[in-house]
Parts: structure tokens; C-alpha cells; sequence
């Protein structure tokens, strides 16, 4: 009886829909969420559809923090972040990709390369602006850009190009609306690189059309032929650039939410104003971890990129096995396998790939324009998992056919 | 001690994480040919890099379980041979399962297993102590291992992440 009041009440309490803010309200959800529910409760699965690391953090890195945490080290640190951790990340960023900032007044620690995004992107758009984002990419640029008011276009790249943006598909795109590139590589889905051959023309691009571009280069450490070059790198660059990065991929620190931003001083300034005002700073302990991964990290960070390599050849050399061809992923942790010769959709062949075969991918047009066609698969799962899967996936296929 | 190839350290790497990787799949890790591995392989094999393909078992499991002694011995170095020859005595006997030459306190540490702590106790007092060079020994049972070789013993859960994530 109780229960039904109750229930009744449930069905009696209004809709609050009408409150919300139409351009979060009519914000799509992800294709990622809808998969993920789907898999979830889903017993003997094998996924290949996790966005992180398989290691977990490296244990003098987790050591560091609970010891600082017995110290009692539990205060705010500065908005920007502990100086002695924006000097790390100074004099890491220089050594490692030639790009230099002043880590006083040119960096900012965040909550993870995401918050790093919504800072540009709030500290940037004016309503109407276009946002020129090449796809198939990360899910939340889009989004974050209608939250601000901006105007996502999207570029489409194609296997036929290693999926690397050309100049003649970003030129297509360009209005004079248009305001900011947004930049990821090594692409999480596509796995592909941008050489500094490939970046020159999208820089001359840049400047010819006075676009502002925020480089998210979050998979920087994880590139396989050769080093990842910094867009900010690149000559004349650097003031037009917003590097967006963070300790997520290349240390194995998903869970600790810690990124940095990095750009021209009048740029941080006010993306500074932002952070303050919403998250005052990123988390100290994260902080302290943060800085004793790039003080001792880089042993640990080179077998684990040592070993993402391996995987990768193994996941490609067997998708190819299998008959799906998949282009050579040079970076990231993602292989980005066409399923056009099965003659399913994206969506219906994870599905399917899910229920009949029990592994899990991510259908390609979650990711955006250019996806349809392709699953991202991880190969951040151990070797074990990664033969098992391709095992399955090739009897499935082979049903397919 | 020669200097080895690149190619042969990723080998070794990979196969004491798991020694049944096969030739093939190394290949396909390591991006080069399956002959170059196996012609690898047969160098650190007749090379004795590789000295044997074992299993690391968890005795803690097993019913009937080991006792283990690490045992100091003190010794009296022999002239012209220095540990060598007084070492190799030691290691001869079956239920000697490592030894290693040490610096600081004590010269050699002995790994001993026995069926029973009587068994290893028995081993010191006949075999070990009444060799003419030993001076000393200390005797330390083992109680419980909690990682070997680099390998944890303890049951972990090994992936915790989401299933499917951006």
C-alpha cells in the first residue's frame, strides 16, 4: 500500500525539463552512453571499448600521494597549480616537444584535460562563432562548444588520408564565422598522427584565416613512428596555439583528473578568471602525484608505451587477419578497423559483435562525421584478452560472410 | 658478458612475463620475423641466457606445503678457489633451491626447502654445518611469500575500469 503512494507520488511530480537551459537541454547524448549501457551487467564479455590505460598507476606515483596525504598536505595550492609542479611541466613540455612557456603566467593545472577544454572554449566563444573540429574525434568537443554558444563544424577525414587532416578538407569548411580549430592528435578514435610536414599547411591555414586553435594533445607520449610534434611547435604558431595535455594517457593516471593548459599569457589570464571561480584549483594530492610522475615517471612511462606498441601490432595484424581492413593507427591506444565489407552499419555490427560474439567496440559514429563504417577498438587489454577477442571477432566475421 | 641485441632483451621481456609465448606471437609483438625470433630464442638457449622455461607455483596453495629456510653461512674462504668450490658443495644437494654469494654479515645465503621444519633442521646440523669450512650458520624459516621474482602471489582483481568509456 505504502509502495503505491509512493509510486503515485513518483507519477505525480512534474517534469522539471522545461527549466533547463534549451542548449543543454537539447545536447544529444553520447553514442558512448547508449553502448555503455548496452555492455553493462553483460557477463564474459571481452571489451574492447575502454578509453584508458590498463596499467594502473605506477605504484611510486600512488606512494607519493598517500604520503603526502599522512603529512597532512590537504590545502588548496594556487589557483594555477603548485609552482613547483607548473616548473615540472615547464621544463617537461620543453625537453620533450621544443615548446616553451613561462610557468608562471603561461600554464594553468586542471581537472584534467577536459576542464582544460571548457576553459578555452568558454574563455573564447562568442555566441555564433564557428568551431572547426575534425572528426572522427573525442566525443566532448562538440558539446562543450554548444554549451558556449559556438557553432560545431565538423571536418571529415578519411582512411583514404590516415584519417589526418588536409588542408584542402579544412579549407572547405572555413567561413568567416570561423574562430577556432580544434586539434587532436594522436586521434582518439582514429589513432592517427600529424607529422610536421602534415601540420605546415593547416599552419598556414591558421594564420591566412586568423583562427585560434586548441591542440589536445593528451595521447602526446604515445606515438609509435617517431616523436608527436607539438602544433604549438610549429613556427609562428605558438601565440595561436592553446596546448591542452594532461597525465592521463602516458602515466596511467585516468582516475586523478590531472591536465594543464598552456598559452599566451592574456589567454590564461582569463581562462585563470574561470578556473578560479569554478573549481579554485585542481586537486592537491592529484597535484603532488602529478609532479613525482614527471620527477621519476619516465622509466615506467617508456615500458608502458614499449608495451602499447606490441598490442598494437598485435591488434592490427590480426583485424587485417580477420579481413577487416584497418589502416596503420600510429598513436594512441586505438585501432579504427573498416567494417564496410561485412555490409553493416557501424551501430548494428557492434551490436551484434556484442550479443553474438561477446565483444565490445565502439561504433564509429560515436565519434562523429567519417566514423560510420569503422569501431574503435582499445587495445589497452592485456594480450590474453586482445587474442580471445580477435579469435571471437574472426568467427564472427566469417559467419558474416 | 657479451652485450645483447635489442631485439633479444624484448625477447627475454616478454617471455619471463610469460614463457609459452610462442615464436609467432613474439614476432607479431616485436614487429620483425618470426625466424629472426626463434634464431633469437636458440641463441639465449644455447647461450645459457635462457636457462630453463619453469613454472612459478604459489606452494601456499598446495596441501602438503614446503617449509623454507633462508640460511647465513659464515665461511672460510679456500685458498686459490675462494667461495667457488665451498658454493658449488652447497648447491649440489637437491633441497638447496638457490644460493647466492653475499656482501655484509655473512658470505653465502642458502635457499633450503624440506618436507617439514625437523627436515631442514636436519639438513643443517648433518650436511651443512659439518663442513670443514663453515663457520657459522643462521637459520630463518620462511613464513609466508607475498611476491617472487617480481610476481605477486596474492589474488588480485585485475581490471576495475569501466567497461566501455570515451
Amino acid at each position: 500500500m505504502i509502495l503505491n503512494e509512493q509510486q503515485l507520488a513518483e507519477n505525480n511530480r512534474k517534469s522539471m525539463s522545461s527549466y533547463l537551459a534549451p542548449r543543454v537541454r537539447d545536447i544529444q547524448p553520447s553514442g558512448i552512453r547508449k553502448f555503455f549501457d548496452l555492455v553493462s551487467g553483460n557477463k564474459d564479455i571481452i571489451t574492447l571499448g575502454v578509453g584508458e590505460p590498463d596499467f594502473v598507476t605506477p605504484w611510486h606515483v600512488r606512494e607519493a600521494c598517500v604520503y603526502s596525504l599522512e603529512r597532512g598536505f590537504t590545502g588548496y595550492t594556487s589557483n594555477a597549480g603548485m609552482p613547483e609542479l607548473r616548473e615540472a611541466i615547464a621544463e617537461y613540455l620543453s625537453a620533450s616537444f621544443q615548446v616553451n612557456y613561462d610557468p608562471a603566467s603561461e600554464m594553468i593545472v586542471t581537472v584534467g584535460g577536459s576542464e582544460a577544454i571548457d576553459l578555452a572554449l568558454r574563455a573564447l566563444i562568442v555566441p555564433g562563432d564557428e568551431i572547426l573540429i575534425p572528426e572522427p574525434c573525442y566525443i566532448s568537443y562538440s558539446p562543450i562548444a554548444s554549451i558556449g554558444g559556438g557553432v560545431p563544424v565538423g571536418i571529415e577525414t578519411t582512411a583514404e588520408h590516415q584519417f589526418k587532416l588536409t588542408a584542402e578538407a579544412l579549407e572547405a569548411q572555413i567561413t568567416p564565422k570561423s574562430k577556432i580549430l580544434i586539434l587532436c592528435y594522436p586521434s582518439n578514435p582514429t589513432g592517427a598522427i600529424m607529422t610536421y610536414e602534415d601540420w605546415l599547411p593547416i599552419a598556414e591555414l591558421v594564420e591566412k584565416h586568423d583562427l585560434i586553435v586548441i591542440s589536445d594533445e593528451i595521447y602526446a607520449e604515445l606515438t609509435y613512428e617517431g616523436k608527436h610534434v607539438s602544433f604549438a611547435s610549429i613556427p609562428g604558431m605558438m601565440d595561436r596555439t592553446i596546448l591542452v595535455s594532461g597525465f592521463s594517457k602516458a602515466f596511467a593516471m585516468t582516475g586523478w583528473r590531472m591536465g594543464y593548459v598552456c598559452a599566451h599569457r592574456d589567454l590564461i589570464g582569463a581562462m585563470l578568471k574561470i578556473h578560479q571561480y569554478t573549481v579554485m584549483c585542481a586537486p592537491a594530492m592529484g597535484q603532488v602525484a602529478a609532479l613525482e610522475a614527471l620527477r621519476h615517471g619516465m622509466g615506467e612511462k617508456d615500458r608502458m608505451v614499449e608495451s602499447y606498441n606490441q598490442r598494437r601490432r598485435l591488434v592490427v595484424s590480426g583485424l587485417r587477419e580477420i579481413g577487416l581492413d584497418c589502416h596503420e593507427p600510429q598513436g594512441a591506444f586505438y585501432a579504427f578497423p573498416s567494417i564496410k565489407n561485412t555490409g553493416l552499419p557501424s551501430e548494428e555490427f557492434a551490436q551484434r559483435l556484442l550479443t553474438e560474439a561477446k565483444v565490445a567496440a565502439v561504433p564509429g559514429t560515436a565519434f562523429g562525421m567519417g566514423g560510420e563504417g569503422f569501431i574503435r577498438c582499445s587495445y589497452a587489454t592485456s594480450i590474453a584478452q586482445l587474442n580471445e577477442a580477435l579469435e571471437r571477432m574472426g568467427n564472427f566475421v566469417a559467419k558474416l560472410k | 658478458m657479451e652485450e645483447l641485441s635489442e631485439l633479444k632483451l624484448k625477447v627475454l621481456d616478454l617471455l619471463k612475463e610469460d614463457a609459452r609465448r610462442s615464436p609467432a606471437l613474439l614476432s607479431t609483438l616485436l614487429g620483425v620475423d618470426e625466424e629472426e625470433v626463434k634464431t633469437s630464442i636458440a641463441e639465449l638457449e644455447r647461450d645459457h641466457v635462457i636457462v630453463k622455461y619453469a613454472t612459478v607455483v604459489n606452494w601456499g596453495k598446495v596441501e602438503d606445503e614446503k617449509v623454507t629456510a633462508l640460511i647465513e653461512v659464515q665461511i672460510t674462504p679456500e685458498r686459490g678457489r675462494g667461495f667457488e668450490g665451498i658454493a658449488e658443495r652447497i648447491y649440489l644437494f637437491p633441497q638447496v633451491k638457490s644460493v647466492y654469494l653475499m656482501s655484509g654479515a655473512y658470505d653465502l645465503l642458502v635457499e633450503v626447502e624440506g618436507a617439514s621444519l625437523r627436515d631442514v633442521a636436519n639438513f643443517v646440523s648433518e650436511k651443512l654445518s659439518p663442513i670443514d669450512s663453515v663457520l657459522s650458520t643462521k637459520t630463518n624459516f620462511i613464513l609466508k611469500k607475498y611476491k617472487q621474482d617480481g610476481i605477486i602471489f596474492e589474488e588480485r582483481q585485475e581490471d576495475n575500469r569501466l567497461l566501455i568509456s570515451p
